[in-house]
């Protein structure tokens, strides 16, 4: 695989409400190569967004470090870092109906970023991306005058895309950019999507939680639970041989449309409390090329087992 | 599945409009259905298929511009097409037919203990005392799985969470066993794993209380969970039913296929995705023809001419469209069918071997 673009190292991120707090995200560390779409799977509440956010910047890192094309970028950075990483790094998010300015043209919307960073040189060159960026997601140039509440999910969806291509970022974070779509739309966002991959060389963090959709789409996979990654593997590798518990348990629930396969499954349930981690502690241990489980020694022995 | 075919409800029929800024839209073209006692029926669609629509007229519950302009719905031999009344649709509503929506958070009152939304029902509709209902509620608490019932009788809604919140929608639906439970896209809004499990606990009841479901849905992982029928809408139509294992290996009808094609379950990586082009037509004009031909590539001339009517497949198979006339060409499915075909032909095998 080629170089890293973006390396998360021992990331914290507390949250502090008065005297309580909440470690959201603890102690993960991934890698993310160039042009590689790597997926971040796991359940409401695990973090998996935070981590996205933290990487653009919303949110603070508590410990840890974030680094983008070999640059640090978490904590205190130069302004002109700052404005490197906006440009550089950009996020889809869940629901196109609630990220839209509904005030605002889409030919705004889009050229937004380009107004903040004097990206253009005169108004023609300014139209020129904006025409380029709908196009490219599959939109017209007549649509730049109209506004979001005349159009569907799906060509909303495609907007945001646009917005985020009208930059030209090298790094895109896709925070469950199609559970918000009907069926038939999804199919063509994801499409464009990975087309983009292809012909730009893009790199995508994909945050999902619909793993049917993960193993299409992505690369690589790590499983994040309660903060905590738990597994990362290729994903193939990542279906072919589940290792950790909670991997397992999330791919026996997602509902498989084949009837006769489907009406005989098991439903694994995972339960934090089975792991005995008084004496012997947990680590990140690869058990095969490329994939990492977490696990202490017995169960890194027994997990070993299991596709021998 | 149902041996012994005796509808607990029958639509025959049914047209609804709805006024909307002084045009009309036709939201349910021309649907008949039968439910059979102690099925369970998932109704699949895209958003706007009308299929929340449909099952919204069993329980009186169209929004106030929108009417039923022709057609019947009938009950256990009663008609509701004429009920009027709220006082009269009491009577079915909540305590005949109940519902399970997408999001428990807006089905839930955020002020009202959990206990006391469970118990007020048993009050009204049984005419318990608060005393004799309380217990009650507590053990319908403890059967849909949640834990320590007593102590979470006092809780309030944001004390819960999503996937407990809909374990109590279930429970206050299930407290007047119901014999037919209609389940909007109930997992929608919730995790994978808190789906399945809210899609075993409702196979289990149904099991123990012996009621009818129908799903509503738009996720075909979901429907081959539960379903035993599947009824398959677009443009406010049905364009073809059957039983689950017929629907998925061996569809017919062009907009079954698109929507098997369009699952990522059996894209090859790599590979673009299918997508259905084009958009669902507008409901306020009348649709010609077949309402999916403009989206279809193997529609006929006849499709956009004439509206096609239902061929018989099997005794339980119908599909709404010209290619399966006599007259019509032969239409060779896209891949995705044909490898559900394929794994339909396999597991019938296998299960053949097996006995």
């Amino acid at each position: 695989m080629s170089k890293t673009i973006l390396s998360v190292k021992n990331l914290d991120v507390t949250f502090k409400n008065g005297r309580d707090s909440v470690n959201a995200v603890r102690d993960v560390s991934f890698d993310i190569h160039e042009g590689e779409s790597f997926a971040l799977v796991g359940e409401s509440g695990s973090g998996k967004t935070t981590i996205g956010r933290t990487i653009i910047r919303i949110n603070p890192a508590t410990a840890g470090t974030v680094t983008f094309e070999d640059k640090k970028i978490s904590g205190v950075i130069s302004k002109e870092l700052d404005n490197y990483v906006i440009r550089n790094i950009q996020m889809i998010f869940q629901d196109p109906m609630a990220s839209l300015n509904e005030r605002a043209t889409i030919d705004y919307i889009v050229s937004e970023g380009l107004y903040n960073f004097n990206l253009f040189k005169d108004e023609q060159e300014r139209r020129d991306k904006v025409y380029k960026a709908l196009t490219d997601v599959g939109l017209l140039e007549e649509h730049a005058e109209r506004y979001p509440h005349e159009f569907s999910g799906g060509q909303r969806q495609r907007i945001c895309i646009a917005r985020v291509l009208a930059m030209q970022p090298k790094f895109i974070i896709a925070d469950e950019p199609i559970s918000a779509l009907d069926v038939s739309i999804r199919a063509q966002v994801l499409n464009l999507l990975r087309d983009l991959k292809n012909e730009r060389g893009l790199s995508y963090l994909f945050i999902a939680h619909d793993l049917t959709v993960v193993r299409y789409f992505a690369d690589r996979v790590a499983v994040i639970h309660q903060g905590e990654l738990k597994e990362l593997a290729e994903t193939e590798e990542l279906f072919a041989r589940p290792l950790h518990p909670y991997t397992r348990s999330l791919l026996s629930a997602v509902p498989i449309p084949d009837p006769d396969v489907e009406k005989v499954k098991k439903l694994l349930v995972y339960d934090p409390a089975m792991h005995d981690y008084s004496v012997d502690k947990p680590s990140w241990r690869e058990l095969y090329p490329g994939h990492f489980v977490r696990a202490n020694e017995r169960e890194a022995a027994e997990y070993a087992k299991m596709y021998a | 599945m149902t041996e012994e075919k005796k509808p607990i409800l029958t639509v025959r029929d049914l047209v609804v409009k709805f006024r909307v800024r002084n045009k009309e839209l036709t939201a349910i073209r021309s649907v008949s259905l039968n439910l059979y006692e102690g099925e369970t029926l998932a109704i699949v669609g895209e958003s706007g298929s009308g299929k929340s629509v449909l099952t919204k007229t069993f329980t009186g519950m169209l929004e106030n511009n929108g009417r039923i302009a022709a057609g019947s719905i009938e009950f256990e031999g009663r008609e509701l097409t004429g009920i009027k009344t709220d006082k009269e649709w009491e009577g079915i509503r909540g305590s005949q037919i109940a519902t399970v929506f997408q999001d428990p958070m807006t089905s839930l009152n955020p002020l009202k203990k959990i206990g006391f939304q469970i118990t007020e029902i048993l009050e009204k509709h049984q005419k318990m005392a608060f005393a004799q209902a309380k217990p009650v509620a507590i053990e319908l608490m403890t059967r849909v799985g949640i834990k320590d019932a007593e102590r979470r009788f006092n809780d309030y809604p944001f004390q819960y969470s999503g996937g407990m919140r809909q374990r109590i929608v279930i429970a206050i639906a299930l407290a007047c066993k119901p014999k037919i439970l209609i389940c909007d896209e109930p997992t929608t809004a919730l995790d994978v794993t808190i789906q399945a499990q809210i899609l075993d606990l409702i196979r289990a009841l149904q099991k123990d209380y012996g009621f009818t479901t129908i799903y509503i849905t738009h996720d075909l992982g979901v429907v081959a969970n539960v379903a035993d029928r599947v009824a398959v809408m677009y443009a406010g139509q049905i364009l073809e039913y059957g039983t689950v294992r017929e629907i998925f290996y061996d569809p017919r009808h062009p907009y079954t296929w698109a929507l098997i094609s369009s699952l990522p379950t059996l894209a090859k990586k790599g590979e673009p995705l299918y997508a259905i082009p084009g958009t669902p037509p507008t409901l306020f004009n009348e649709i010609k023809g077949d309402a999916f031909a403009p989206r279809n590539r193997y529609a006929l001339n006849i499709d956009f001419e004439e509206e096609p009517p239902f061929f018989q497949i099997s005794p339980t198979h119908f599909a709404k469209t010209w290619l399966l006339d006599e007259k019509a060409p032969k239409a060779d499915p896209p891949v995705a069918v044909k490898i559900m075909l394929e794994k339909g032909k396999i597991h019938q095998g296998a299960t053949e071997v097996a006995k």
